[in-house]
């Protein structure tokens, strides 16, 4: 695997790490089954590159596409707590609609954004060529992301929304609004996935209306990837785990797109990613490095199950 | 322990192997064309197929002093992004992105190595270039403008009494709504008004053909990708209901279209090749103006015509540069 090639994986594994942490916050943390962000993801693109094509503020762009996906999950919990369809068809159905939304804001299925000035060009001229600049940016923001999450999950409200996923019975009994949080929780989720979708398209030059196929998918491996890997003992190494699994995940893609020379062909892709990322699932068994390391370094003995 | 550390280090051999395997190192002598497409199907792949067959025409042989990489995005623009970072690492010489997709993601990725597009509708509306005349930069290539004016001639050729065009699309694809929007616009001419018939997913293609029976008088359809991958469903429909159906493209006519004047996306692809060897003898692509296809070739099915009941008038037969049998 080249340098650029690897610089371009973990790039993109960065920006799909905030997608892994949206969906970790509905998935894990809400016990929401969310399949919104194959909508919401698209949707960021589709409202920064919209915004940005007709001369917007490139930052400005991206702080209304992370609203447009908050109002996006606002709809998804709303469909779900107010008129009581099921999660999954609640999210489903925004889905579905989002993808004749998307079509609406960008006026048609492809939108350049090549040429424009995006969050990336005021760092452009500071000697950093882009090849490295793209994946120190995506890696700054998604860290800045995971930091604030993980602040928040340990806040007052942070464990009132998680105690929400975990026990909403209890949760109430212990007078926690669980509507306000849920509500809250899928904002933040479906912002987070519109944020990763907006900084893809400006980095890519290109907003798609097939952009969002399969990111339900993707988050999901990033988020079980990070657990099979850094545990769930804390929720910093968990969110972390998100962003870690990500990466790899996108490691594992430029693994398969390198493996031409076993004798596979371009149609194999897909395969040959889900066999490495199972390959990286269940090699390490039971006992991980890197998670044998922490538990020797934290608590001691008690092995995570 | 021991057995987890073994089968660790046996993964990590494996994968190494994989990473290694991909970093073999070429001789001075060797061009490398690097070639991806968003998704397989047949004209993509017929495409990839003609810029090949050029290059060995032009005496580059493969597994002598030509290394030829494709690469399928699989639909999915993220892997497009990822297909288009591994090309510019492992810098070829050429990089031919076909489809929009493709072609933005690498346009985006590279500055320096020479890009030749393919099977791009509106390289302009697509950002790709600025200029068709004089592109600039490092990016030239082919465009697939489709020839609506002479499809629809074609159709009003052999069936002179038809008014309502049927044509089902899909809303999700830039190519089959630009396609929508030329047929809006030329079809008045011609006589015809258009109806459309919108099918989201490639399950949706037969209930949208349906939908236009009684609706229509003939069915088009364009190069719209998912169409034409669901294309069969559509002539089942055209045959039982005896509603013609014609296509935009000529690989669609032995698949049971009555006939259709339009690209043999392998000679796009031959096309798009001799552009390539042109930037591997030294020309800049900035300095090449971006192409239209070049040939146009009408193919014509009699089977297909009389399952829906349609005779071929003899001008057309004799003009068809196939007849399918």
């Amino acid at each position: 695997m080249s340098h650029v090639a690897l610089l371009g994986a973990i790039e993109i594994g960065l920006l799909f790490g905030l997608v892994g942490i949206g969906v970790f916050l509905s998935f894990r943390v809400l016990n929401f089954p969310d399949l919104t962000v194959d909508g919401s993801f698209p949707l960021g693109a589709a409202v920064a590159g919209t915004i940005i094509v007709a001369g917007g503020n490139a930052y400005l762009a991206t702080a209304l596409a992370i609203l447009a996906g908050a109002l996006a999950g606002l709809v998804t919990a709303a469909l779900n707590l107010r008129f009581r369809i099921l999660h999954l068809l609640a999210s489903i159905l925004t889905m579905i609609a989002l993808y004749s939304i998307n079509l609406r804001i960008m006026g048609k299925p492809n939108l350049a954004i090549l040429n424009e000035a995006t969050v990336l060009t005021p760092f452009q001229g500071l000697g950093l060529s882009n090849l490295y600049l793209r994946p120190l940016y995506a890696g700054v923001v998604t860290l800045i992301v995971a930091f604030l999450l993980i602040r928040f999950l340990a806040s007052d409200m942070g464990l009132a929304m998680r105690a929400t996923g975990a026990n909403p019975r209890m949760a109430r009994a212990q007078g926690i609004d669980t509507s306000r949080m849920t509500y809250l929780g899928m904002a933040l989720s479906n912002g987070l996935v519109a944020l990763a979708g907006a900084l893809f398209a400006q980095m890519n030059g290109f907003a798609d209306v097939a952009l969002g196929t399969g990111t339900i998918v993707v988050g999901l491996a990033a988020v079980i990837i990070g657990e099979a890997i850094l545990g769930m003992r804390s929720i910093r190494l968990w969110v972390l785990g998100c962003v870690l699994g990500s990466v790899i995940y996108r490691i594992a893609v430029a693994a398969a797109l390198n493996s031409s020379a076993l004798g596979l062909n371009a149609s194999d892709l897909n395969l040959v990613t889900a066999v490495l990322v199972a390959v990286a699932l269940t090699l390490p068994g039971a006992k991980n490095p890197i998670r044998a390391l922490l538990a020797r370094k934290g608590s001691a003995g008690k092995s995570p199950s | 322990m021991k057995r987890s550390r073994w089968g660790l280090m046996a993964g990590a051999a494996a994968l190494a192997a994989i990473l290694l395997a991909a970093a073999q190192g070429r001789s001075a002598d060797t061009v490398t064309i690097a070639v991806t497409a968003i998704v397989e199907h047949p004209a993509l792949d017929a495409v990839r197929d003609g810029v090949r067959d050029e290059l060995e025409a032009e005496g580059y042989a493969q597994g002598k002093n030509l290394t030829f990489v494709y690469e399928s995005a699989q639909g999915n623009p993220a892997t497009a992004a990822q297909i288009a970072r591994k090309f510019v690492g492992d810098g070829p010489d050429v990089i031919v992105p076909i489809s929009t997709p493709s072609a933005q993601a690498v346009v985006a990725a590279t500055q320096d190595i020479p890009v030749v597009f393919t099977a791009v509708t509106d390289p302009l509306d697509a950002k790709l270039v600025t200029n068709l005349e004089k592109p600039g930069g490092n990016v030239t290539g082919v465009r697939d403008t489709a020839p609506i004016a002479k499809q629809l001639a074609l159709i009003r050729e052999i069936l002179p009494n038809a008014k309502v065009i049927g044509m089902p699309y899909n809303p999700g694809e830039a190519n089959g709504v630009a396609l929508l929007n030329m047929v809006k616009k030329e079809a008045p001419a011609l006589g015809f008004s258009v109806v459309e018939a919108a099918a989201p997913k490639s399950s949706d293609v037969m209930a949208a053909a349906q939908s236009l029976v009684g609706k229509a008088d003939v069915i088009y359809v364009s190069t719209d990708n998912q169409i034409v991958s669901a294309f069969a469903s559509v002539v089942k429909v055209g045959v039982d209901n005896k509603l013609p159906v014609f296509a935009g493209d000529t690989d669609s006519v032995p698949r049971g279209a009555i006939a259709a004047i339009g690209f043999d996306y392998y000679d796009v692809g031959r096309q798009t090749g001799k552009i390539v060897v042109r930037v591997l003898k030294g020309e800049k692509p900035g300095d090449i103006a971006v192409q239209d296809v070049g040939t146009l070739q009408l193919f014509v099915n009699p089977g297909a015509a009389k399952a829906m009941g349609v005779t071929i008038p003899d001008a057309v037969m004799q003009r068809a540069k196939k007849v399918v049998q």
